[in-house]
Order: C-alpha cells, then sequence, then structure tokens
C-alpha cells in the first residue's frame, strides 16, 4: 500500500519535530522545576509528545491498522495511572515534610 | 493486516501463572475487606507466599515444550520465560516470608497484594514479544514497586524514597516510551519485534535506529541501575523498608535484564544490520562503568544499606559481562546466555537474604551502619552466619555459589577474546573483598557494647538460615540448574 509523505500539505516530519519539541520541553519542566507537582505536568507533556508521535506514525504509515489508536489509548491510562501513584507519593512525602520542594528531600545523601 | 488476530482461548494458559498470582492477589484482597477484622498479618505473609510458591509449581509443570508466540504475537512463551517467571516468584514468595516481622512496615494487606501484583508484570515484562505489551508490563511493574518503596506510611525517609524512585521511573520510561515510538514508525507502523527487526536492514535508516535504540536503553538502565542511571539506586535502598529493597534490587533487577535481552536480541538482533551495532558496542563500556562505579562507591559506604545498594550497581555490572560475551559472540551465545539467567537467580537469593538480615539488624539493633553489626556473631549466630554467607556468596568466595556464578560469567567472556573485560572485573571483586568482609569482620571480630541475645523472629531465621545452606549447596548440586538455564537460553535464541 503506497503512503502518502504528505497529508493535507503537512509533511510527516513537521509533527515528529512538534513532538521533540514537547518532549524536550516536559523534559526541561521536570527537571527544572522547584515543585513536585510541576515536575508530574513534565512527565505527562512527554507522555502527550510520544502520543503525538504515535498518532502521526499511525496516519502516514499504517492507517489502516489500529495498532497506532491503540497504543496512543493505552498511553492514555499509563499516564492516568501514573498521575495517581504520583500523586499519592507527593501526598505522603507532604504529610511527613509540609512540602513538595524536592530540593527538601535530602535525607538520604552519603 | 487490518483488525486483530483472533485469539483462541487456550492461548491463555500459557500466561496461566500470571492468572493465578493475579486470581490469588485479588482474592486475598477481597477478603482481607469483606471478612471481619481482615486476614492477621501473619496469615496474610504466609498465604501470599504459599500462593506464589504453589503458581511456582504450576509453572514448571506447564513449561513449554517449544517457544509459542500467543494472545496475537503479545506473549513469547518459552523455557526463558519459565525460568524468570520462577525467579520472580520465589523472589516474591521470599520477600513476603520476611516481610512478616518486619515491624516499621506497618503496613495491612495491600503490601502482600502489591508484592505479588509486581510479580505478575515482571514476568509478562519477561514475556513481551511486541512493544506495547512491553511498555504496558515495564509501567505495572515500576507503579507496584514505587509504592512499595513509598509503603512505610508517615516514614520521611521511605516517603522520600518513594518519590524519589517515581520522579526518576517515570522520566527514564517515558525517555523509552519515546524511542519506543521511533520503533512503531521506523517498522513502518506496526508493533510486534519482528516488524522491527525485518525494517532494520534499511541502510538509510541507521541512524534514526540508533537514536531510538538509545532512548530505550534509558529505560533499561535504569531498570537494571547501571551507569549512568544508578544514582537513584542508594537513595531508594535505603529509604524503601529493607525487604523491599531487597525485592527491587533482585527481581526488577532480573526483570530489566529480561526486557534488555528479549528486546535487543529480538527487534535489533546483532549481526544482522549495521545499526544492531549502536547497542552492541554499549555493553562492553556499561559493564565497565557500571562494575567499577559501583564497587568504588562502595567501598567509602558507612552504612550497609546503601552499600548494599552500590554492591548492586557493581552486580549488575558483572551481568553486563555476560550480556556483552553474549552480544558479541556467535558461537557460545547459549552458554554466555545461560551464564547471565544462572548469575540473576543466584544473586536473587543472596541479595535477599543480605536484605532480610539487614532489616533485623536496624529494627533491633536500631541503625543500619556497619557498627550495628558489631558482635552480632555473639548475639545473633545464625543470623550473622546467614549474613556472613551471604556476603561472601556476593564476592564470589569459593564455597559459595556466588563463586560458581562469576566463575561461569567470566569463562564465557574470555572465550569471546574479552580478556581486558574480565581483568577489570577481577580487579573489582578485589575491590569488593573491602567491603564485603567489613561486614564480616564487624560482626566476628568486634565487640558490641551489649552481648545480649537478639530476638530473631522465627519465620525470618528459619528463611535465612534455609537459603544460606542453599547457598553453599547449590555450589555443588549446581549441574541440574544449569543445565536448566542452558535449555532455557537455548529456547531464548531459537526464536
Amino acid at each position: 500500500m503506497p503512503t502518502p509523505n504528505v497529508i493535507n500539505g503537512i509533511p510527516l516530519w513537521w509533527y515528529l519535530l512538534v513532538a521533540s519539541g514537547l518532549f524536550a520541553i516536559g523534559l526541561y519542566g521536570v527537571l527544572a522545576r522547584k515543585n513536585a507537582i510541576a515536575m508530574l505536568m513534565g512527565v505527562e507533556l512527554m507522555l502527550n509528545s510520544v502520543n503525538l508521535n504515535l498518532l502521526a506514525f499511525w496516519r502516514y504509515l499504517n492507517p489502516t491498522s489500529a495498532a497506532g489508536m491503540a497504543f496512543a489509548a493505552f498511553v492514555f491510562v499509563v499516564a492516568a495511572a501514573e498521575a495517581a501513584v504520583g500523586l499519592a507519593l507527593i501526598i505522603s512525602v507532604y504529610r511527613t515534610l509540609h512540602s513538595i520542594d524536592p530540593e527538601k528531600l535530602d535525607q538520604l545523601k552519603l | 493486516m487490518g483488525g486483530f488476530t483472533e485469539v483462541n482461548l487456550a492461548e491463555f494458559l500459557g500466561i496461566l501463572p500470571e492468572i493465578l498470582v493475579l486470581l490469588w492477589a485479588t482474592l486475598l484482597l477481597a477478603l482481607d475487606l469483606f471478612l471481619p477484622g481482615g486476614i492477621p498479618r501473619r496469615s496474610m505473609s504466609l498465604l501470599s507466599a504459599g500462593g506464589l510458591l504453589i503458581v511456582a509449581l504450576v509453572t514448571v509443570l506447564m513449561r513449554p515444550a517449544e517457544p509459542q508466540v500467543i494472545l496475537g504475537g503479545m506473549v513469547r512463551n518459552d523455557l526463558f520465560l519459565t525460568v524468570f517467571r520462577l525467579i520472580f516468584l520465589l523472589a516474591a514468595a521470599l520477600t513476603c516470608l520476611v516481610s512478616v516481622d518486619f515491624r516499621p512496615l506497618r503496613a495491612g494487606s495491600e503490601y502482600y497484594v502489591l508484592v505479588m501484583f509486581a510479580a505478575v508484570a515482571m514476568s509478562l515484562m519477561v514475556g513481551a514479544d511486541n512493544i506495547l505489551m512491553l511498555y504496558l508490563a515495564t509501567e505495572s511493574a515500576s507503579f507496584t514497586l514505587y509504592l512499595l518503596a513509598g509503603v512505610q506510611r508517615g516514614d520521611r525517609l521511605s516517603a522520600e524514597a518513594g518519590l524519589k524512585y517515581f520522579v526518576f521511573g517515570a522520566v527514564t520510561s517515558t525517555t523509552m516510551l519515546f524511542g519506543l515510538s521511533l520503533f512503531f514508525g521506523l517498522s513502518g507502523g506496526q508493533l510486534s519485534y519482528k516488524a522491527i527487526a525485518s525494517a532494520l536492514s534499511q541502510p538509510e535508516l541507521r541512524l534514526p535506529f540508533t537514536l531510538a535504540a538509545l532512548l530505550v536503553l534509558v529505560g533499561f538502565a535504569f531498570k537494571t541501575s547501571a551507569v549512568p542511571f544508578q544514582f537513584w539506586a542508594p537513595d531508594v535502598y535505603q529509604g524503601a523498608p529493607s525487604p523491599v529493597a531487597g525485592f527491587i534490587s533482585t527481581a526488577s533487577k532480573a526483570a530489566g535484564f529480561g526486557i534488555l535481552l528479549r528486546f535487543f536480541f529480538n527487534a535489533m538482533p546483532p549481526g544482522v544490520s549495521e545499526a544492531s551495532l549502536s547497542w552492541v558496542w554499549l555493553m562492553q563500556p556499561i559493564a565497565i562503568l557500571t562494575m567499577t562505579v559501583g564497587s568504588l562507591l562502595a567501598v567509602v559506604q558507612s552504612n550497609v544499606k546503601r552499600m548494599l545498594a552500590y554492591s548492586s550497581v557493581a552486580q549488575a555490572g558483572y551481568v553486563f559481562v555476560g550480556v556483552t560475551a553474549m552480544a558479541l559472540g556467535a558461537l557460545n551465545r547459549a552458554e554466555a546466555l545461560a551464564a547471565v539467567i544462572f548469575y540473576l537467580a543466584t544473586y536473587m537469593l543472596t541479595n535477599i537474604v543480605a536484605f532480610a538480615v539487614l532489616g533485623v539488624v536496624e529494627q533491633r539493633v536500631g541503625g543500619s551502619d556497619f557498627q550495628h553489626f558489631n558482635g552480632l556473631a555473639r548475639r545473633a549466630p545464625y543470623l550473622a552466619l546467614g549474613m556472613a554467607a551471604s556476603m561472601l556468596s556476593l564476592l564470589g568466595a569459593p564455597p559459595m555459589v556466588g563463586f560458581a556464578a562469576k566463575v561461569i560469567i567470566f569463562r564465557e567472556a574470555i572465550g569471546v577474546d574479552l580478556v581486558p573485560l574480565v581483568a577489570i572485573g577481577i580487579v573489582n571483586v578485589l575491590i569488593s573483598v573491602a567491603y564485603y568482609l567489613n561486614v564480616v569482620r564487624a560482626m566476628y571480630v568486634e565487640r558490641a557494647e551489649t552481648e545480649s541475645p537478639l530476638f530473631v523472629p522465627s519465620t525470618l531465621g528459619s528463611v535465612v538460615m534455609i537459603v544460606a545452606v542453599g547457598l553453599v549447596v547449590l555450589t555443588f548440586a549446581s549441574e541440574p540448574f544449569w543445565g536448566l538455564a542452558l535449555e532455557a537460553a537455548r529456547a531464548f535464541l531459537r526464536s
């Protein structure tokens, strides 16, 4: 099956560029923010950049298969579970430390 | 391929061990909820461990004679998976048994259920034959482990360990996922390892394949605590409850190696295309760095828990020596893989004992520094003997099974002319004498302030003694286990 390189005048690599940018912004957010919840939001951005990748590849390369959509749907589910686990751990830290600044997590070191 | 392939109900027999553990865990959770007063903790621990051991028996009985791909290409059920299942089930059962008397845990039945869920997810990680399954199983295993690390409610260190583990884990696994999404595109929108392997030979895709392999390797390196993604390990092991640290450092690491081997050897087989060189070439530097960084940093620790964390990084390095031998050598690939499996299995037994003893010392003596081990041989002779056996086995001293495992790994590496790598490995073993024997010296030479006997819980004491004796017996009766590892390795390579 021939696959189009350009759909509606937009080539595939535009999507990949946006996704990579989103991934980089998310990674920067995780590394630079001083608030555990903001770090969690950075991870969510990274996950969404992956979804953009998956859906672009699916639409351009193999649109008759459901694999790409199914993968993206699973990534949503994982992102939701990740947020639940992450927030539970953040609350647990807040209860003992009364802060969610990751720089205050300094009890464990050499 | 338009839709999904038909799934035959009989195919679910291939993941029967996972289904059984899942049902048993859910049943225990429900019973704990609805029985008045819940299930007592001691029964909960015994029921979980018993269930896991019975499923281990089922796994042995239902081992597949031929590798089979089931459930629409999601899972590859072969002897390799069987052996890893046994490692995970045994590790989970031992963890449940040694946790029961670990008082600081203060957790209810959800703790044991989480351990069982983790074992299920790890089995599926190693069974995955498809990048979607790989990602889902890896994340399920990670989520349960994040929660287990932070399970000591109200404890500052445990909460901190849980959150740190979560943040590092989330970033590295999402990086891995980004790499997997690139593999999805490179294979033309398909998910199976085989589809990736067949797209590999296109020369113009070499650079993207290298990039994707590097991103995926970040996730695997985190799971196996390989340098440069080892920095979370000491913090998480120190803060997490000791039995959990034992579980993370053994089962989760074995699962990490399981997915690394499965993914790279099936999706990017060495020797097929130049793109595979991207990961093949990295194995040796990773092995060298992981061994060296682990053992050098272990020397300077004053806390035994952190020492064991760096020691487990170094141990991962020795496993990477085996992986290097497997990736570079084409002739003795089965033997090298069997050496890796054998090493992971013996390391699992050894390290769980070490963390179990550490948990008792932490709880009854009041800390996990070297000085807290002073005079342990007089205060709790059997416990000290178990710890000494475990330390000697981690070191690789002759009567212990750790010696046999190290010799086999180094032998396979020399077999493919990796003499410098083995030399570095032996230097690291010599360095590790310092910190492993330091624990033994504290227990047997140093004197404690009090010589009063230490209370040792009976379940934990018997588990420690049985495994410690096993560490010696296995050396002399390793033949059937080595044979099983070799058979598993051959099944892995036949795919």
